[in-house]
């Protein structure tokens, strides 16, 4: 009987291993960059083991997660598309009024785990475009496009006022891209970003005082040496005395007399930049465009739109993490909490990454089966 | 032609076409999005190389200057005085040993080397190790404090021999009284990985010790004082060079003068002469306390720099506990020293006239019950009222009227003395002690209340317990005729070298709790008595005032107590023993309580250490009586 039970078991446990749906060429290309964070976070948090060794328990939580999320077939995700979207938009209203008064209010405490809400949405925006669009016709007219608009706008505005806004952008750049991918009309992407442009002062109004001024401080760092510009000045001096070459590892002084700020988080890739040099640099971003290639690559072979235009938005918002740390640390963009994905230290960013890359996985590994339907 | 075919197509074959319309239209768009995707990153890429490139020796040349450190400066820890100005707490310059990782190639090696030149125990290395991990490798981290000079001599001789490795300056916390105040001041210790979580990590910045216990920790923020700063230049291997180019000070935490006087303080201490107890002297005037003792004590010198574990095994295995705190948390049956207040009780409540007598025949019978509760006497005492019943500790007066009152009532009215909950010194860690009730029982036991337990509760037995500070606390409300002060430390502050010493008001007095004044000048005409007649009769023999006090003499295991453990005390000294006094008795001055944990009477054995402390404080009254009065006077003259 146990025996039995014993045998199932260990045969079930083969076959996830055996069988483990996962991509080679995209897990390979992740476990790689994984490593280049560890060993970065090592350098920047001055050989703190216990630091690099919870992040990789957090990578380890996060690739868990994954392998689970690649076995959920894409259409049984589909069916929950709705419920997840509405799940977490209404955790983000309760932290809304919880927080209601005090400054960065993110934190959902669920006694057992502290997590934000709006981390959850990084995957069921996407998953809410791919769904909604993925039962109109395609391309998208006005009216599809407005409900669709609407869907995104309502947890930005929320996550925007909590205040965060990296995190706003991510999840709106995410739904952006699934109507984008979904073949919304060029003409009609003109038009929207030229209505955007007329917006922008608009919005000026309604940025908080420290946003206006990280905007402003962009414009002129040095204006202003010791409050908003210091970062942006420091982490340049960074990146810039780092050369072709770089300072070696474990060499770069910005981080280590801590004139960077954030090291290991926030401007990780500063430090990264100080101690590899544009050597370096090239190289990460060329293993970035190559993981963003190959789950392009995956969300093309999908076989329903719902797969194809989730796998598209996931792999595309990747880029948008890239772009906005890779300026905000050159000092093209604007200083916005926004994390080197799998690089910087912090939990709740590489759990929800690697959980996007499971559906990936997820995608790759059903695209036969969706093929029958 | 055309029209008509796309309208077929449209018509019949729609949703298979849409299919692959939208998925032919998804690759057009996806490589569309890859070759924004690509020309962004380029254009990123173009970003890096500008700075990494066209920019390089520019950055290059400021990251180069860019060698300022801005180092935290560590304020120094306020002083502890007593009231006289007497020192209880100070700072002494003291050096330690220092190895900054960076510098040292093999770290175990350099330190096994170094032990060979000045003595490193297991334990520094232990701290050594657990405090470097919160360190950068370019700082230096302590190994050894406290160097001799004889060590310093030592090492500096051999110094070449140890690049990474300096003999450092510091202040170090030092009690010049020792044991004697290691149960009031406390003292402070390294900064662990709790205080860390507590402390705001920026004013903690240079700082390595903090309070622990006692006045250390409870006036931490007045102590500590404010960070400051200052930004150095370093050179390539962080070393500073020259002077520091901006600094702003730290600001000194705030000395602190206590209301305690440490002659009687000491006095108290000898008074003991080594035995296991407590004692507390308090102005009940204002609550102030002028000496607390707990006594065997230990050197809180002994933690500033980290305890040796030999050192700490011996502390904490040793019979008599020198590390408990008897004064906040030792737990004492207070037998008959609690029948001034149950006798006040029974008054206060109507229950009984001062007048009223009861028959003592030795034995004490709850209606209806079999079981004899004694009297101290075989016979008993014959019919005593209020006065002769607190004079002799007539046990029947108070059993029979702890009966009438009812467990409800009584603990009521004790509860208005503070009994069962902490008293409110600023102090941490108070115990509340237990006032036996129907509601504590219940929460206790989940039992109901007997009759029986409350006739005992009437002679301070049973499930009664107090702390040496809760008595201390009971004895000034009784002797300041039933005002409650709060019994606190801290007299002044001093706010930086030159200020002055700013008096503190004393915390509001709260509402009388004895409703008629007759009832409460019977009480003390038996606690008179006691002294005169009674119990301790003798005991205020050549004191010029009249003294007022109560013994107690209880039985030294409890339902409760697990304090007391040893078997081998001689067979006479086999109570807890206590005394309680206050004087002048009319309008009192001091309340002082004692508490010994073995001995064989309150009379024999605690009373003579109350009058001991008495005669120390003596003095000091005397002085502070001709302070008042050359005040009075001069006050009169301008009038």
């Amino acid at each position: 009987m146990i025996d039995d039970l014993l045998h199932e078991w260990r045969h079930r446990l083969a076959s996830i291993w055996r069988k483990p749906r996962l991509d080679l060429p995209l897990l390979g290309a992740l476990l790689l960059l994984m490593g280049v964070g560890l060993a970065t976070l090592y350098s920047a948090s001055d050989l703190d083991r216990g630091l690099v060794v919870s992040q990789a328990l957090r990578f380890a939580l996060g690739l868990l997660l994954m392998m689970m999320i690649a076995r959920v077939p894409p259409l049984t995700l589909r069916n929950w598309t709705p419920w997840l979207y509405a799940a977490s938009v209404v955790l983000l209203v309760i932290v809304v009024i919880h927080g209601e008064g005090r400054g960065a209010n993110r934190w959902l405490d669920l006694r057992i785990v502290r997590f934000q809400p709006s981390e959850l949405l990084k995957l069921t925006m996407p998953m809410m475009i791919a769904w909604y669009l993925n039962g109109r016709p395609l391309p998208p007219g006005w009216g599809t496009l407005g409900a669709a608009g609407a869907l995104i706008a309502v947890p930005a505005v929320l996550i925007a006022k909590q205040p965060d806004l990296g995190t706003a952008l991510l999840i709106t750049a995410s739904g952006a891209f699934g109507i984008f991918l979904s073949g919304l009309a060029w003409w009609r992407i003109g038009a929207l970003l030229a209505a955007f442009a007329g917006m922008v002062p608009v919005a000026w109004h309604f940025l908080h005082e420290y946003q206006r001024n990280r905007v402003l401080t962009l414009l002129d760092p040095e204006a202003d040496p010791l409050g908003n510009g210091w970062h942006i000045i420091q982490s340049k001096i960074a990146v810039g005395s780092g050369g072709v070459w770089g300072k070696g590892w474990h060499h770069g002084t910005q981080s280590r007399l801590e004139f960077l700020p954030e090291h290991t988080t926030d401007f990780i890739f500063s430090v990264f930049a100080e101690e590899w040099g544009l050597v370096g640099v090239l190289l990460l971003l060329a293993l970035y465009v190559f993981i963003i290639a190959r789950c392009l690559w995956i969300a093309a072979e999908a076989k329903d739109t719902y797969a194809r235009l989730l796998a598209g938005a996931i792999s595309m918002s990747l880029f948008v993490y890239v772009m906005v740390n890779g300026g905000m640390i050159t000092g093209m963009l604007p200083v916005v909490g926004v994390p080197l994905p799998l690089v910087s230290y912090g939990g709740t960013s590489a759990v929800s990454l690697l959980a996007g890359f499971g559906v990936l996985m997820s995608i790759h590994a059903h695209r036969k089966v969706l093929a029958v339907q | 032609m055309r029209m008509r075919s796309s309208r077929v197509r449209e018509g019949r074959y729609k949703p298979l076409k849409e299919a692959r319309h939208e998925e032919a239209l998804f690759r057009r768009r996806a490589l569309a999005g890859f070759l924004i995707i690509v020309v962004c990153l380029v254009a990123l890429g173009a970003r890096f190389s500008f700075l990494q490139i066209a920019r390089h020796e520019e950055f290059s040349a400021r990251s180069d200057a860019n060698r300022v450190l801005t180092r935290p400066l560590a304020p120094a820890r306020g002083l502890i005085y007593d009231r006289n100005g007497v020192l209880l707490a100070e700072n002494v310059a003291a050096f330690r040993l220092e190895i900054t990782p960076e510098q040292v190639h093999d770290l175990a090696a350099t330190i096994e080397r170094l032990g060979e030149v000045v003595p490193i125990s297991e334990d520094d290395v232990d701290r050594f190790n657990a405090l470097r991990k919160g360190k950068r490798s370019y700082e230096g981290t302590p190994i050894r404090l406290k160097l001799s000079e004889e060590e310093i001599a030592k090492f500096s001789v051999n110094r070449w021999a140890f690049p990474g490795v300096d003999v450092v300056p510091y202040l170090t916390r030092s009690y010049p009284l020792g044991e004697e105040f290691a149960h009031t001041v406390g003292y402070v210790g390294r900064i662990d990985a709790d205080d860390l979580a507590k402390l705001d990590k920026g004013e903690y910045a240079g700082t390595t010790h903090v309070g622990k216990t006692g006045i250390e920790r409870y006036y931490e923020e007045r102590l500590h004082g404010e960070v400051g700063y200052e930004k150095i230049e370093v050179n390539a291997d962080h070393r500073p060079i020259g002077e520091p180019l901006f600094r702003v000070a730290p600001k000194p935490g705030e000395n602190l003068y206590l209301s305690i006087d440490a002659r009687l303080q000491e006095a108290a201490e000898a008074a003991f002469e080594g035995r296991a107890g407590a004692a507390v002297a308090i102005d009940p005037r204002n609550g102030e306390v002028l000496a607390m003792v707990s006594v065997p004590s230990f050197d809180p010198n002994l933690f500033v720099n980290g305890i040796a574990s030999v050192d700490y095994a011996a502390l904490i295995e040793a019979d008599d506990k020198p590390l408990l705190n008897r004064l906040l948390r030792g737990n004492y049956v207070p037998g008959s020293t609690m029948k001034p207040f149950v006798g006040l009780g029974g008054l206060e409540l109507g229950l009984r006239r001062p007048e009223d007598t009861v028959l003592s025949t030795g034995e004490f019978f709850i209606p209806g019950q079999s079981r004899a509760y004694r009297d101290d006497v075989r016979g008993g005492q014959g019919r005593v009222d209020l006065v002769q019943a607190i004079a002799k500790s007539v046990n029947t007066y108070f059993y029979s009227l702890a009966l009438d009152m009812g467990i409800d009532r009584f603990s009521g009215f004790m509860t208005r003395f503070g009994f069962g909950q902490p008293t409110g010194i600023d102090l941490m860690g108070e115990g509340s002690g237990v006032l036996p009730s129907r509601e504590w029982k219940r929460g206790r036991f989940n039992q109901p209340w007997y009759p029986g337990e409350t006739v005992i509760a009437g002679i301070g037995q049973g499930y009664w317990v107090v702390t040496p500070l809760q008595l201390a606390n009971a004895v000034s409300t009784l002797a300041a005729r039933g005002v409650p002060h709060a019994p606190h430390l801290l007299r002044a502050v001093q706010r930086g070298v030159d200020a002055k010493i700013e008096p503190l008001p004393p915390p509001p007095p709260r509402e009388n709790v004895i409703e008629r004044p007759a009832n409460w000048a019977a009480v003390q005409q038996g606690m008179l008595e006691v002294v005169r007649s009674g119990t301790a009769r003798g005991i205020d023999a050549g004191f010029p005032y009249p003294i007022a006090g109560k013994t107690g003499t209880a039985e030294r295991y409890s339902r409760t107590g697990t304090e007391w453990t040893s078997i081998s005390a001689s067979p006479i000294e086999r109570h807890q023993v206590l005394f309680e006094a206050f004087t002048p008795a009319d309008d009192a001055r001091v309340a002082v309580i004692v508490a010994l944990e073995a001995g064989r009477s309150g009379a024999h054995d605690a009373a003579p250490i109350a009058r001991k402390i008495l005669d120390a404080w003596l003095p000091g009254d005397q002085q502070r009586q001709a302070e008042l009065g050359a005040g009075g006077s001069e006050g009169a003259a301008s009038r």
